[in-house]
């Protein structure tokens, strides 16, 4: 049984977050953002970034990828809510939006990535 | 020869005025003269009714925290010269409520402090001619920086959440309970984990990290924190995994 409360779950879910979305996002958005666009390094075709995307292990890694960042955002979103507007007497309901989003911005990420499989 | 500087003191005497108001006094400082130099001339020579809390003047008594021009500072480690020629405003610390003048009631710090049992906890003692607890500089070193915090709370001051919710169990309770988590003579983690992994313990914490930057003893509350933070939660975990402590 949690220990009263899921927040070592969510926490854990933010912090992994913190750490998959610091680590690659940065270097997605160098590669498809700037060094693609302006021909630094010579882009991907649609085909090949298609089977890239269609192995189910690449597929693995962007869902995680999406889902902890979704989490993390969520947690952060939160707590900013919380502190920053000092709202916690709405305490359910920010914490059913926020996560809420993030199951849902996780289960498109989700369906998009079984589409393209 | 000394030059001057001026101080704007806060004044709070609840007898005569129900908020707090600003007094302002000039004194001489020479390089070495802290704050609390200067308050002590005020309350010596200029008025004798200020009240504020001091003991040792060297930065390990832990009782001279006050605002220094908006921060928290221990006023035995703060120069006058630093803040010439002013005006330098002496305010009493944030977060706490004010008895009178620069003093603030620490009553809810002490009652927290007691919570999480900064003793060594052990369930049998061994006899005394089983000689010392021994331990090796590895094993000192583990806990040594979070043993340097002296009580003075300034991170109390510092501390956003703490500010905006009281019930938050603070950051140098957290620091001094893995002070003692960390020693390996000591066996109360699990009664502290009972208190720290309340909604009101470590999980209140945001990692704002002002408690950090404010600590007149590099004790490094937050780090302190966020380590417990993946204790707890690695301990949660299991306890969800395997709830018979397998």
């Amino acid at each position: 049984m949690l220990r009263r409360h899921p927040e070592p779950l969510l926490w854990m879910l933010f912090s992994a977050g913190g750490v998959v979305s610091g680590m690659l996002m940065p270097v997605l958005v160098l590669l498809f953002g700037v060094a693609y666009p302006l021909g630094v390094v010579d882009a991907p075709t649609y085909d090949g970034l298609r089977a890239l995307v269609a192995n189910p292990i690449a597929a693995l890694v962007l869902f995680t990828l999406c889902a902890l960042s979704f989490l993390h955002w969520a947690h952060r979103f939160r707590h900013t809510l919380y502190d920053g507007l000092q709202i916690k007497h709405l305490n359910e309901v920010i914490a059913v939006v926020s996560y809420g989003v993030a199951l849902v911005g996780s289960g498109v990420a989700a369906y998009l990535l079984w589409q393209l499989s | 020869m000394a030059q001057r500087i001026r101080l704007q003191i806060a004044r709070y005497r609840p007898e005569q005025e129900s908020e707090a108001t600003f007094d302002e006094y000039e004194v001489p400082y020479t390089k070495e003269m802290a704050v609390l130099d200067g308050l002590n001339f005020v309350k010596d020579r200029l008025d004798g009714t200020l009240a504020y809390r001091w003991s040792c003047r060297m930065g390990i008594c832990g009782s001279c925290g006050m605002t220094v021009n908006g921060e928290p500072k221990l006023t035995c480690a703060t120069f006058l010269g630093d803040y010439a020629p002013g005006p330098l405003r002496v305010e009493p610390l944030r977060n706490f409520p004010v008895i009178r003048d620069l003093i603030v009631d620490i009553g809810d710090f002490m009652r927290k402090l007691v919570r999480v049992k900064p003793w060594i906890v052990r369930s049998a003692e061994k006899p005394i001619a089983g000689g010392e607890y021994l331990q090796t500089p590895e094993q000192l070193e583990e806990y040594k920086p979070f043993s340097m915090c002296i009580n003075c709370m300034l991170c109390y001051s510092a501390c956003p959440i703490y500010g905006l919710d009281p019930k938050f169990i603070g950051p140098a309770a957290i620091a001094l309970a893995q002070r003692y988590n960390l020693d390996n003579r000591d066996e109360g983690s699990a009664d502290r984990m009972e208190v720290l992994s309340e909604h009101e313990g470590i999980w209140g914490c945001t990692f704002v990290g002002e408690c950090t930057k404010v600590c007149p003893k590099h004790v490094d509350p937050a780090g302190a924190i966020q380590r417990y933070k993946l204790t707890a939660a690695i301990d949660s975990m299991k306890a969800f995994f395997a709830p018979r402590g397998a």
